[in-house]
């Protein structure tokens, strides 16, 4: 899997973001960020909720083992299927099989970060199988054929001018701007589907180790009617979606919601406890649980980046992260974007093809400051950092030769101080050559980077002339 | 006597003596006496912070070995390398060696400049008079690193004839970042941007904040809008008589 992931081109791609995206997504990220202070306002008791939930899912990821064990047990005796995927593709053959099994032509899907991860809909579509995303935001970038830009809001990065026009190409339709007429417009062309599918494939917020439950946090309602309409409901699942028990989940309904989008709980809080047990009873017939690995193990061997599994997938990082604002979430280049994405895809991605996501980002912090969990997204960064700069006992150094050689350089010129005092003499005489009073409008490379956006104040260095003087006299 | 030892920064010793020169006239009008050990280069943190843990050493050591001829406090113009210091030097060596400890000894008594005046000193007026619009920019590393929320707005506050006006997201990241300005420069540039319409917007005259780095692009920023607001380090703003 490493070594086949193409290379994801961050800087590359931040030289031509389209201008639509930033405003999209400033605005949509605006009202979250402004929710969630709100709600975290009213709640006095905010960090101290914050600490719990993050000692809870260390906990968690540090018995990881004993918990799916355990989670295992309780999803087969209420009557559930588990299969365990070690890889994207055996996940996807999973599904296929479940799907062939059963003679499934169409499929309805409930918004899920994990099938968006292994690209489930590409695979049931290669098989021939229908499969319509309905959750709105993903039955748009379904119909954009994109991933998602945002953990939450899949196509936060379009208007809704782009929308309607999205709907009107491939629904033959004449689409209005209208938010209210696009949503009913979905509404309608999925519900006919919801009645038709043979399967339902959801992901899931949480899995109740306990009792084998379910967790599905949603606020559009589809993802109730995926998972009880169809005969087969199969939900992919990150294993590291795992809680211990019911009192956990209660800290963390309480956390997702107000951290996501600023409510105090979301419209749809959903509990699936294996399939319907007799005949009448709501819900499918068959309940398959897969819990997808797809690399999570290999992260939990390393101290350090293994926080990055606490993740409760809220996007509150990327709400806050001026440098995901700026560009939007293709630019990470993969399912999982923002703060959160530049930890996590160099870890599943590998450090050859996620190389300059530790990069992206100025360490402002933001992102931990809100984090509902505590990961220290800094702290994870700078180790990533540390990974690609200089390799550790999980991968060889992929920083090219000759920006390695320029530090060792910086650092031998910084650590003898004589030639870095040699360096302050002469460094302003030369960059005067580039000066125009006191600003430095074209620098020579590597400078001219910053110069290509703003000018460089001049170099003056006379501090320490001055202080030679001035003690001296006054000797 | 009140005795300091004063570390300039690389960024400070390149760009901003006359910072500097205030910085000394400021601490030694309160009656500090000054040291400035010469061996200074750099907190070794760009270095760090691209993942070259293992040159940083060298970088530290320098540092350690200049600054501990002297057990006085060390004071800098920056909240960015003082974290630096004091929540990473200690990592770089392990537990049990002579540096290890030095480093915890050095990052004990090793002070941003507001921080020092405020919390150390306990000054918050140094008698600076600046009749201006002036607002403030809470630079990352300062502010959540350092965990300095109210130090500079304490110091400004007290400046005569200053009306201080606040700034919209005071507290977003300006797109320095260390090597990030280099590195992205088109993020780097939509980050300054947003920070300087903000400021624009504001109708303050001056703008200040605790870090060189983030000056450097601010005020870059700024000259390049073609605008008149003056972007300074809050030092030079409580030089001002
Ligand atoms: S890293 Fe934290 S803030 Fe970001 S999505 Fe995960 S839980 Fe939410």
């Amino acid at each position: 899997m490493n070594e086949t992931s193409p290379y994801i081109g961050f800087e590359e791609y931040s030289e031509h973001v389209p201008t639509s995206i930033p405003l999209a997504v400033q605005q949509a990220t605006g009202r979250f960020v402004s929710g969630r202070a709100a709600r975290v306002a009213e709640l006095p008791q905010w960090e101290e909720l914050r600490q719990i939930g993050s000692d809870i899912r260390q906990h968690t990821i540090e018995n990881m083992d004993g918990y799916l064990t355990h989670l295992e047990a309780a999803v087969l005796s209420a009557g559930g299927h588990v299969h365990w995927a070690e890889s994207g593709e055996d996940a996807r053959q999973i599904v296929l099989q479940i799907a062939k099994e059963n003679k499934v032509k169409s499929v309805v899907k409930s918004k899920s970060m994990a099938t968006e991860e292994i690209h489930l809909n590409r695979a049931l579509e290669a098989a021939g199988i229908e499969s319509l995303e309905t959750d709105l935001g993903e039955y748009i970038i379904q119909l954009a054929g994109t991933g998602p830009s945002h953990i939450i809001v899949p196509a936060v990065h379009l208007t809704k001018e782009e929308i309607a026009v999205l709907f009107s190409k491939h629904l033959g339709i004449d689409a209005p701007n209208d938010p209210i007429e696009l949503a009913r417009i979905a509404r309608e062309t999925l519900r006919e589907k919801f009645l038709s599918a043979e399967m339902g494939i959801s992901g899931g917020n949480f899995l109740i180790a306990e009792t084998g439950t379910l967790v599905m946090v949603t606020n559009e309602g589809n993802g109730r009617m995926c998972t009880t309409m169809p005969d087969i409901h199969v939900a992919v699942v990150g294993i590291d979606k795992v809680i211990p028990d019911w009192d956990s989940l209660t800290v963390f309904l309480k956390l997702l919601a107000r951290s996501a989008t600023g409510q105090k709980l979301s419209t749809y809080t959903q509990f699936i406890t294996g399939p319907r047990h007799a005949e009448g009873e709501g819900g499918p017939k068959e309940f398959h649980l897969v819990l997808l690995d797809n690399g999570r193990s290999k992260i939990l061997k390393d101290p350090v980046g293994r926080d990055v599994l606490k993740c409760i997938r809220c996007g509150a990082c990327a709400n806050v992260c001026p440098v995901y604002k700026n560009v939007g979430g293709f630019a990470y280049g993969s399912f999982i974007s923002g703060p959160i994405g530049a930890i996590l895809s160099p870890q599943m991605l590998g450090t050859q093809a996620a190389r300059e996501l530790p990069f992206a980002s100025t360490l402002c912090g933001a992102c931990a400051d809100v984090c509902p969990v505590k990961i220290p997204i800094p702290t994870i960064l700078r180790h990533l950092r540390r990974r690609v700069s200089q390799g550790d006992e999980f991968s060889k150094p992929t920083l090219s030769t000759s920006i390695r050689v320029t530090a060792s350089l910086a650092s031998f010129a910084l650590a003898q101080n004589w030639l870095y005092r040699f360096g302050t003499r002469v460094l302003p005489t030369f960059m005067s050559i580039f000066k125009r009073g006191n600003w430095i409008s074209n620098a020579p490379y590597p400078l001219s980077r910053w110069t290509k956006a703003r000018p460089l104040p001049s170099f003056t260095a006379s501090f320490r002339n001055w202080w030679k003087k001035e003690k001296d006299s006054t000797k | 006597m009140t005795k300091a030892q004063l570390f300039i920064t690389c960024l400070g010793d390149q760009f901003y003596t006359s910072t500097l020169k205030s910085m000394t006239r400021i601490l030694e009008d309160l009656g500090v006496e000054l040291m400035f050990p010469p061996e200074q280069t750099c907190c070794g943190q760009p270095l760090f912070n691209n993942g070259f843990e293992d040159k940083t050493k060298g970088v530290a050591l320098n540092f350690l070995k200049a600054f501990s001829k002297s057990d006085a406090p060390i004071v800098a113009p920056s909240g960015s390398c003082v974290s630096m210091i004091k929540h990473h030097y200690a990592e770089l060596f392990p537990e049990g060696i002579s540096e290890h400890d030095l480093a915890i000894d050095i990052a004990s008594r090793t002070f941003e400049f507001t921080e020092y005046l405020v919390n150390v000193l306990k000054v918050t007026d140094v008698g600076a008079v600046y009749p201006h619009k002036v607002t403030y920019h809470a630079t990352c590393h300062y502010l959540r690193e350092m965990g300095l929320k109210t130090e500079a707005k304490t110091l400004l506050n007290s400046v005569k004839g200053l009306e201080f006006v606040s700034l919209k997201e005071e507290e977003t990241c300006c797109g320095f970042g260390g090597a990030f300005i280099v590195t992205f420069p088109e993020v780097s540039r939509s980050m300054m941007e947003n920070k300087v319409n903000d400021i624009l917007a504001c109708g303050a005259d001056t703008v200040v904040m605790c870090e060189p780095g983030c000056l450097m692009n601010v005020a870059g920023g700024l000259h390049k809008a073609g605008s008149k607001v003056r972007a300074m380090h809050i030092i030079d703003l409580l030089a001002s008589k």
